[in-house]
């Protein structure tokens, strides 16, 4: 799997298996031949456990604190962070939205020098905490859409709704194609219709009728395709996963104990970056997981062996 | 998550397809067919097709209430021209958080691509530079409000105009007495006499004038922006008019407290045509 292979995956190509295999992996999976009464304990195990979200609990209190530290900021006129999420400043500092800050200049044929500064400063905040970490960690629309999919996970268990998943490489597509809008256009027509943008804004200076849009889109996520937007749309998510592979946090694989049950999948956003879960694909004892991943934790919360982690690279097991 | 829809793992493949007659005899269904890895892939892409073609379609319809300009906006100072302002803003807010007087509000999703941009109510809270320093403009980080612009005698994001000449109190020849804008109005003002460094509600201020000149004296530019001169030919002695010079800057500050309802003089955007 090499780093060129995980962006393509996160282009979306269906995951490719890896031709060879490390001789110690090779081992790894010997040794889980015939071994499927033991998931299948395992599984039933896990039924009866309680649910673990120590992970989901930590990154929504740090989701709501961040974005209730932009509205304290303003109802406080505490001047600590300015503005939202689609551009601010924080103490003074300029921070921009890489992917909006390009569709500015496409749209203006001009860079401005603040938005240059911004970009830059929050490429290395998610260079160093962790490319999609923004996603799972700070957006708004993100926990609106976690939500949304519970409903819809107990809507489709009771038969009601169907999930119908679009090709991945849509995002890439959508991606290319507000870009070239805002450059032929001169406007930034995707702000107007960004999530992100539209309840950022709302939970600091109070809600609009772009809210609307907002609940026509979780509503098609309810009902028609679960987490579409930040699967299939998302041009700003697809920005800060090419930061992933640089990202020192990240999550980590282990082999060894691993039941290949699947859960990680299960409840994965994107869960084309666990295909080494599956039984026998693995190509190493440890492998990184791929550039897509927002370091959400949910996996690493639901393993029922600890095959999954958060580790820190250079910092060895200080996680 | 099973049936036609999903993409064919392994684990989800078979999932869904439990005989109907688990489920109550009411809510009968049409067995599902089951489809091919192919079939499946095509549906998909079909979909992601749909779905691309659709946010694309979308996005010309926000075109709509800016073409027909069903709301002209007064933008914050430093705004260049409505086209530039509009592809240049990025949303954030910044702008409407420095406001002292809090002057800046954003548009809603009804101005189309206009939408979240910043603009000026100035009958309900104007503009009235007491920030002193732009604030706005050193806020934007885009240039969307230009930082071209060094004083607020340099701003140009609108231009009063007497637009019912009729009501106007100084043609009358009549003076005025009290709050502007009666006992309810929430806008502020800076009385430099008052207050130098900070606004205070305009219902807190009682005028006392022979002659209404409201718009003239709390001009934040004075002269070169606005006058009150005789009216000649007046049927009542001493009856005067306002009269707006190259000088004004659109800051709205006469609109805000001109004390008829509704205003006699108001503020129009300079903004240029957008461009398509």
């Amino acid at each position: 799997m090499s780093l060129l292979g995980d962006y393509w995956t996160m282009l979306g190509r269906v995951p490719e298996r890896s031709k060879s295999r490390s001789d110690e992996a090779e081992v790894m999976h010997g040794r889980k031949r015939g071994r499927g009464l033991e998931v299948a304990r395992l599984i039933e195990e896990m039924a009866g456990a309680k649910a673990n979200h120590k992970w989901r609990n930590r990154r929504w209190g740090v989701l709501i604190v961040v974005n209730l530290l932009f509205t304290l900021s303003y109802w406080l006129d505490v001047q600590l962070v300015e503005g939202s999420l689609t551009a601010s400043r924080f103490l003074g500092f300029h921070m921009a939205d890489v992917y909006s800050s390009l569709l500015v200049a496409l749209a203006q044929h001009h860079v401005p020098i603040n938005l240059v500064i911004g970009s830059v400063t929050v490429l290395l905040l998610w260079g160093l905490i962790g490319g999609r970490a923004f996603c799972s960690w700070i957006c708004p629309y993100h926990l609106l859409a976690e939500l949304a999919e519970m409903l819809h996970a107990r809507l489709a268990a009771a038969g009601l709704v169907v999930d119908h998943p679009l090709h991945r490489g849509t995002r890439v597509v959508m991606w290319l194609l507000f870009a070239l809008l805002a450059l032929v256009s001169g406007h930034t027509l995707f702000l107007t219709l960004n999530p992100v943008g539209i309840l950022s804004r709302a939970v600091i200076y109070g809600p609009s009728l772009a809210l609307l849009w907002v609940l026509l889109v979780i509503g098609f996520e309810i009902v028609y395709s679960r987490r579409a937007w930040c699967r299939y749309i998302c041009p700003i998510g697809l920005t800060y996963g090419a930061l992933g592979p640089f990202a020192p946090i990240r999550i980590e694989y282990k082999l060894e104990a691993c039941a290949h049950e699947g859960e990680c999948r299960k409840v994965c956003e994107v869960s084309h970056v666990l295909d080494m879960t599956i039984k026998g694909r693995s190509p190493h004892s440890h492998v990184d997981v791929g550039p897509d991943c927002t370091r959400c934790g949910l996996c690493v919360d639901i393993c029922p062996t600890k095959s999954l982690d958060f580790k820190m690279k250079g910092l060895g097991d200080l996680l | 998550m099973s049936d036609e829809a999903t993409n064919g793992t392994a684990a989800s493949a078979g999932a869904g397809e439990e005989p109907s007659a688990s489920r109550p005899k009411s809510v009968r269904r049409k067995p599902r067919r089951r489809l091919s890895r192919q079939q499946q892939r095509r549906r998909q892409l079909l979909r992601s097709g749909l779905a691309a073609v659709g946010l694309t379609l979308l996005q010309p319809l926000a075109y709509l209430p800016v073409l027909r300009r069903l709301h002209a906006r007064l933008r914050p100072p430093g705004a260049q021209g409505e086209d530039h302002f509009l592809g240049a803003c990025i949303k954030c807010g910044q702008c409407v958080q420095v406001c002292p007087v809090e002057a800046i509000t954003f548009a809603d999703i009804d101005e189309g691509f206009g939408s979240a941009a910043p603009f000026v109510d100035s009958r309900a809270q104007a503009c009235d530079f007491s920030c002193d320093a732009l604030s706005c403009i050193l806020a934007c980080p885009t240039g969307a409000l230009t930082h071209d612009i060094r004083t607020k005698e340099e701003v140009r994001s609108g231009l009063a105009r007497l637009a019912r000449p009729d009501t106007c109190l100084a043609r009358q020849g009549s003076g005025f007495r009290g709050a502007a804008r009666g006992p309810d109005f929430t806008g502020r003002l800076r009385y430099e006499a008052v207050d130098r460094w900070n606004a205070i509600p305009v219902v807190d201020h009682r005028y006392e004038r022979e002659i209404c000149d409201l718009c003239v004296v709390e001009c934040p530019i004075g002269e070169s922006a606005i006058q009150l001169m005789e009216l000649a030919g007046a049927e009542t002695p001493g009856a005067k008019t306002p009269v707006v010079r190259d000088g004004c800057v659109g800051c709205g500050v006469c609109e805000m407290i001109c004390p008829q309802q509704p205003a006699c003089i108001v503020v129009e955007p300079r903004s240029e045509e957008v461009r398509v």
